[in-house]
């Protein structure tokens, strides 16, 4: 057994600052080419929120647009239909899916692990070109090559395989997201890889912090489920340009097949986006409530049991399509099934901020606000799962609003409030947290105005994916709800311009971040802000990471230190017996 | 609690050793950074692979869904496209490939030895087997190509011998075509179009023209539902049919041979009676999956040759050969989806 005395930890001196990974090496080929999963993290970040700058343009015009029933934006509604889809492909695969895993958990999973980079660091930076080469064929897209893309996110068929009927973007669309697809394997294959092989010793996997059994969750599908994808979106690709007929009842094929393939795939994408986000929750619930998290093995567990679960479901987007009746019942029960550890996901979380002593930081804010907004769009998504009310419900805005308080609503604001509670050790800067706090209320004023409104105009039957709405019984009435869902949209755009006004700003201006600002105890708050090259300059100490009693508020570094009347302990578990099972 | 110890002690213990310390000591030139030893490194490297191979069984695995739901769906077709299939080289081609995983497996044993020409000598005769594999399977495929054995709407265009066609086109008039030779090339057209349907699926024509679409979709929904597949008969019968008439070149070439012209004619299928409707569908799906089978060859081609360079280079040792056991891992995998490729289209 050995035992290493702690240094005192020293205050954040210009010095130390420099050696970090920002600063290694100079120039932008040393960032394209970097093998360190930091950097590779951080360009992600870079780009998954560019394309969602890009995306969100793409909303606010098709907003607009429904400002009036005869439509305030685009005089030829095969614009409206190819706005909507590039907003709903842009944000879907570009945005949402790559956001936490590939963008944060870059970052952090192998500094939680207490590692140096993750198992295959140049396959790591091959899925970020994958990313980038994919993000290319959408902005071909974008410009309208071939006619641009109008079929939906869901490249429906006959819809995409017509010509005619859908304009040759589909091809190109297709293209890219099977290289996207290839990029999200690789990255999950790494994660799971990092996690079974370059876990420290003691640190078993029941003592891993949630977040890495989240991502190694999302692994689990992002390896699984993508294949499918890839093999889905190849057909539909042969299909348009070669006329295989794999789907076109004409030459015996099933239009109905190419649903069922479509959602095997993106029913357990969803759980790619909120698995990941459900693992930053746990972690900023804990820390910023300074109290030990409660239900550890059901909330990991549980992770797992969604995972499984969520491949099971898929033909619940299919009610309407003409599967059988006894199909759809057996779908209906495994769609309600899945909700039960996402609720003790949510119940355990409620009981970790009983009696904690809660700071209302921004992340902190943030992952009150995605309690709030998951447990709505969790809720709703029962609704959509019962066959009776489905049948009502299917293609109106009441699926857009729910499929918003998960994807955006919770998803979306989960990553938000990850990159703040990480922003510190990624960038070794503070941000002001009080525009921080006022970014937060415009995001979930502005989200919950858009998109509560539309529970209520999907409900009174107003069809998604309509340009115009002129001339319906219930015109008067839809009108009204869409402008107030149009106005909460702008509330949400300014609500991310402000934050990523106080964001850019806190780089160039922000103070410098103490090594641990919130008092976490998993590893990545053990190494400097931001973090050196390999990671960490001294040996982390692995203990129980939701363990908050052995730290203490350092006034002179303005952040939390090691308590100095407990000794830092050695490690029991040196024998090798332990831990990496 | 512990702490990741910072002297050596643990390395005794296992594997997973994790010091941040040593990374300059007895660090060999093929472990990275990241990693304490070379065991390590391994064990991950072969858990990638392991991954990797199931997202492959995956991508195949969405083909071999669609096989079973359009085999269960038009088990006719099934049947009768197989026939065209020839067992013998499939057979040969299966045992090839089972030759080639069986000199990968003892190849990875020779680099396990550290027996360097050994283990060229497997990968050579490994290599050989990939080629030997894409040689019979060139020889099947443009056998199939020449028939006109085509996936998809291929099916339905002229053959590459057009005097066959002429020929189908003459008999037809003694059959129920007989419409067909009208000059008019608009009735003809007509004529055609209403045999094309005859063989193909009804459609609820009378739905699709009554119901107004539904919902201001993409563009070009308002095209009724009739208009788009009349459209689409008519691309794919008229070229094979019209097309071969005008042929003059071709006419005058099959006047020299006509019995062999007639043989070849009566096993084309768009000629049998027999033939189920969409028999197109099974050539789509055989071309398909042997087609994605094929390119993985090819890819495990490529890694064979990189791993004869290394070898040469003299990269692998008892202590390393990793890049040698997962391309043999890949090799088994490429070799097994063809096991079941074999019976399904071949034999069954
Ligand atoms: C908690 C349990 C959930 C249940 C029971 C549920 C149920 C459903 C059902 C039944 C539908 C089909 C509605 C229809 O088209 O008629 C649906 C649509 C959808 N859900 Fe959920 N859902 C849940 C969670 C989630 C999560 C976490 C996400 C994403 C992060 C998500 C994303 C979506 C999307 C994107 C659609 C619509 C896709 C489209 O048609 O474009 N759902 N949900
Ligand atoms: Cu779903």
């Amino acid at each position: 057994m050995t035992t290493i005395p702690v240094p005192p930890s020293q205050p954040v001196t210009p010095e130390l600052a420099r050696d970090n990974y920002l600063t290694y090496t100079r120039g932008i080929w040393s960032w394209l080419f970097t093998l360190d999963h930091k950097r590779i993290g951080v360009m992600y970040l870079c780009g998954v929120l560019s394309m969602f700058f890009v995306g969100g343009i793409f909303a606010l015009l098709v907003r607009t647009q429904l400002l009036t029933p005869e439509g305030a934006v685009f005089n030829d509604n095969a614009n409206y239909n190819r706005a909507f889809t590039l907003h709903g492909a842009i944000m879907v695969f570009l945005v949402i899916i790559p956001s936490v895993p590939a963008a944060l958990g870059n970052f952090v999973l192998p500094i939680m692990l207490g590692a140096k980079d993750v198992a295959f660091p140049r396959l790591n930076l091959f899925s970020f070109w994958l990313w980038m080469a994919g993000a290319v064929f959408f902005i071909l897209v974008l410009v309208n090559v071939d006619g641009g893309l109008d079929t939906g996110w869901t490249f429906y068929t006959p819809y995409s395989t017509t010509d005619g009927m859908a304009f040759g973007g589909v091809l190109w669309a297709v293209i890219g997201v099977f290289i996207l697809g290839f990029s999200s394997i690789f990255t999950g294959m790494n994660f799971i890889v990092t996690i079974h092989r370059l876990r420290p010793p003691g640190m078993t996997w029941f003592r891993m912090p949630l977040f890495l059994w989240a991502l190694y969750a999302t692994a689990l599908i992002q390896v699984l489920a993508t294949p499918v994808l890839g093999i889905t979106v190849a057909l539909l690709f042969m299909e348009r340009l070669f006329g295989m007929g794999f789907f076109n009842p004409a030459l015996g094929g099933d239009p109905v097949l190419y649903q069922h393939f479509f959602w095997f795939y993106s029913h357990p994408a969803v759980y790619i986006m909120i698995l990941p986000a459900m693992g930053i929750i746990s972690e900023l619930i804990s820390v910023h409530s300074h109290k030990h998290i409660f239900g550890y093995r059901f909330i990991a567990f549980s992770s797992i049991a969604i995972a499984v679960f969520g491949f099971l479901v898929w033909g619940h987007h299919m009610f309407t399509s003409g599967q059988s009746q006894l199909i759809n019942v057996i779908f209906s029960a495994i769609t309600f099934s899945v909700s039960i550890p996402s609720a003790i996901k949510v119940f355990n979380w409620l009981a970790t901020l009983y009696r904690g002593s809660i700071s209302l930081n921004t992340p902190m804010l943030y992952a009150l606000g995605f309690i709030v907004i998951f447990a709505i769009g969790g809720l709703t998504g029962l609704h959509l799962g019962t066959l009776a009310t489905d049948i009502h419900l299917h293609d109106t805005y009441f699926v857009v609003a729910h499929f918003h308080y998960v994807m955006m609503g919770s998803a979306l604001i989960a990553m938000i409030g990850g990159m703040h509670h990480w922003w510190p050790k990624m960038t070794g800067r503070m941000y002001n947290e009080n525009w921080g706090r006022f970014g937060f209320a415009l995001v979930f004023i502005g989200f919950n105005v858009t998109f509560f409104t539309q529970f209520a105009l999907g409900s009174q039957g107003m069809p998604r994916r309509y340009a115009t709405y002129n001339g319906m019984v219930l015109t008067d009435l839809y009108h009204l709800y869409h402008v107030i869902s149009t106005i909460g949209s702008y509330i949400l755009a300014l609500g991310f311009f402000v934050t990523a006004g106080y964001l850019l700003h806190s780089i160039f201006a922000g103070k410098r971040a103490p090594d641990n600002p919130w008092g976490g105890r998993s590893l990545e708050w053990q190494c400097t802000s931001p973090p050196p090259h390999d990671n960490f300059k001294e040996a982390p100490t692995v203990g129980d990471c939701y363990d908050y009693s052995v730290l203490e508020w350092d006034e002179s570094q303005q952040g939390y230190k090691w308590r100095e009347d407990i000794e830092r302990p050695g490690n029991p578990h040196v024998s090798g017996k332990d831990g990496h099972a | 609690m512990t702490q990741v110890p910072m002297e050596h002690d643990h390395h005794e213990a296992g594997l997973h050793g994790h010091d941040v310390h040593d990374a300059h000591h007895d660090h060999p030139k093929e472990l990275g950074h990241h990693w304490d030893n070379l065991n390590q490194q391994f064990e991950a490297g072969k858990l990638g692979m392991w991954l990797f191979l199931a997202t492959e069984i995956l991508l195949f695995g969405g083909l071999f869904c669609g096989y079973a739901i359009w085999r269960g769906n038009h088990p006719d077709i099934f049947a009768y496209g197989s026939q065209f299939l020839s067992v013998k080289w499939g057979a040969i081609n299966t045992c090839v490939l089972l030759l080639s995983s069986m000199t990968m497996a003892m190849g990875v044993t020779m680099a396990q030895r550290g027996n360097k020409p050994g283990l060229i000598i497997c990968l050579v005769l490994t290599l050989l087997g990939a080629f030997g594999f894409l040689g019979i399977k060139y020889v099947e495929y443009s056998h199939k190509f020449h028939e006109g054995l085509l996936p998809g709407i291929a099916f339905y265009e002229k053959p590459s011998d057009s005097h066959i066609w002429v020929e189908i086109e003459e008999q037809a008039g003694d059959q129920q075509e007989t419409s067909i030779a009208t000059d008019v090339a608009e009735s003809k057209e007509e004529a055609e179009l209403q045999m094309a349907r005859a063989d193909l699926p009804v459609m609820p024509a009378a739905e699709a023209t009554t119901n107004e679409p539904a919902a201001i979709g993409p563009s070009g929904l308002n095209q009724s539902r009739v208009v788009q597949e009349e459209e689409t008969y008519r691309v794919f019968y008229k070229e094979g049919r019209i097309a071969a008439q005008e042929d003059q070149a071709a006419m005058a070439e099959y006047a020299e041979h006509p019995e062999e012209a007639m043989r070849e004619l009566e096993k084309h299928p768009l000629q049998d009676p027999d033939r189920p409707p969409n028999a197109q569908k099974f050539f789509t799906i055989y071309f398909l999956m042997t087609g994605l089978h094929g390119i993985h060859v090819v890819v495990g081609v490529i890694v064979i040759l990189w791993l004869i360079y290394l070898t040469f280079r003299g990269r692998f040792s008892p202590h390393y050969y990793t890049p040698v056991d997962c391309g043999g891992l890949y090799w088994h995998v490429v070799d097994l989806i063809w096991i079941f490729l074999f019976p399904l289209f071949y034999l069954i």
